[in-house]
């Protein structure tokens, strides 16, 4: 297979992977906040380079994005996106002065997000490890507050060399009242794509 | 003027007009936005490509999602508006790198990349490089003004400017 050639079966097991990657995740958010997370059934598109920009909002909307290498059995990067309303919402589960609607992030905003990042990006990535049966080794996070399109350059640019596309899931949780979005993006290589795959039967 | 006059060019993408047209392309992260303008004829041509080299990817149709090929269909296009491939100067931008602590990996180097095709590319058309503005950690959105050649730079904290 020279580039991704997905069909539906390959898109309805990339949603199973992701409900049992994103439902590990929320749990462990769930556990460390101590707040009941519940959330929706993940989305699964292929979206053409086009319509990337615009996916999770304005194109020059600034979001917040906390991307993670991962290497092992499975290479590529894995990828959180969340807005700033819902940044400042699930920061606020953590802090007892609460972060006002509009207010800035500073660097202790930073880090804290760096570390929420960790904890769903690493409950996701183990529970994908567990399904497949593979070993996957997370970096450290690293975290950007910029521009949608830019953000979203990283992980387009990373598919791109496979695809015309790129493979979008997005996720809605939250808590009693609090809307949270936030979008989950996994981007193995085309190895480690096939080997996903494999590992569950499908090719 | 209104957004709605703009020609929006998306990911992996181009397009040229002629004066007054405006073409823009929002949130340029690692990808590379190249403007071509004739100040003669005042075609202008903007392209973002994602990636340097289209030899080095099997996958290669897309011609605007590489430098070498947007380059190429990118002048064919503006020489069709009545560009004179001659009178062809270039402005480049964009080619960050949105997270910034991994600089030894090559996939996170891809901005550095892109800008480094980019300049070679101009360089074997002969096109003359008028202006940068490359590299760093932030996103950019761009306008080209075909009136004038003028290539508006705007940033979220990190100020606007004119090339």
């Amino acid at each position: 297979m020279d580039f991704i050639n997905l069909n539906s079966l390959h898109l309805d097991v990339l949603k199973e992977v992701s409900s049992i990657g994103t439902g590990n995740a929320i749990n462990s958010l769930s556990q460390i906040t101590n707040k009941r997370i519940g959330m929706d059934v993940p989305k699964v598109t292929f979206l053409e380079f086009k319509d990337v920009s615009t996916s999770i909002g304005p194109a020059d909307d600034m979001i917040i994005g906390i991307l993670v290498s991962i290497s092992g059995d499975i290479n590529g990067m894995v990828m959180f996106l969340l807005g700033l309303d819902s940044a400042r919402t699930i920061l606020n589960y953590f802090y007892e002065i609460p972060k006002k609607p509009g207010e800035d992030f500073n660097e202790l905003d930073v880090g804290s997000l760096q570390e929420v990042g960790n904890i769903l990006i690493s409950s996701y990535i183990s529970a994908l490890g567990t399904l497949i049966n593979k070993r996957i080794i997370p970096a450290v996070p690293i975290v950007a507050i910029d521009m949608a399109a830019a953000i979203l350059s990283v992980p387009a640019i990373e598919f791109s060399k496979m695809a015309d596309g790129v493979l979008h899931i997005e996720t809605v949780f939250n808590s009693g009242t609090d809307q949270v979005s936030g979008y989950f993006l996994l981007i193995p290589d085309l190895e480690s794509f096939n080997t996903i795959m494999r590992s569950l039967g499908v090719m | 003027m209104n957004i709605k006059q703009m020609i929006i060019v998306g990911m992996a993408d181009l397009n040229a007009c002629k004066s007054p047209g405006v073409l823009t392309t929002l949130g340029l992260g690692s990808c590379v936005g190249i403007a071509l303008y004739d100040p003669l004829s005042k075609v202008a041509g903007l392209a973002h490509c994602m990636l340097p080299d289209s030899t080095k990817i099997q996958n290669n149709n897309v011609e605007a999602k590489f430098v070498d090929t947007a380059v190429a269909k990118l002048l064919m296009q503006m020489q069709k508006m009545g560009a004179n491939k001659r009178m062809i100067k270039a402005k480049v931008a964009g080619g960050a790198q949105m997270f910034a602590f991994n600089a030894t990996n090559d996939m996170m180097r891809i901005g550095d990349r892109n800008v480094e095709a980019t300049t070679k590319v101009l360089g074997q058309h002969g096109i003359p490089i008028l202006a940068k503005d490359v590299g760093l950690t932030y996103g950019r959105t761009v306008e080209l003004y075909a009136e004038t050649g003028a290539f508006l730079i705007k940033t979220i904290g990190h100020g606007n400017k004119t090339l």
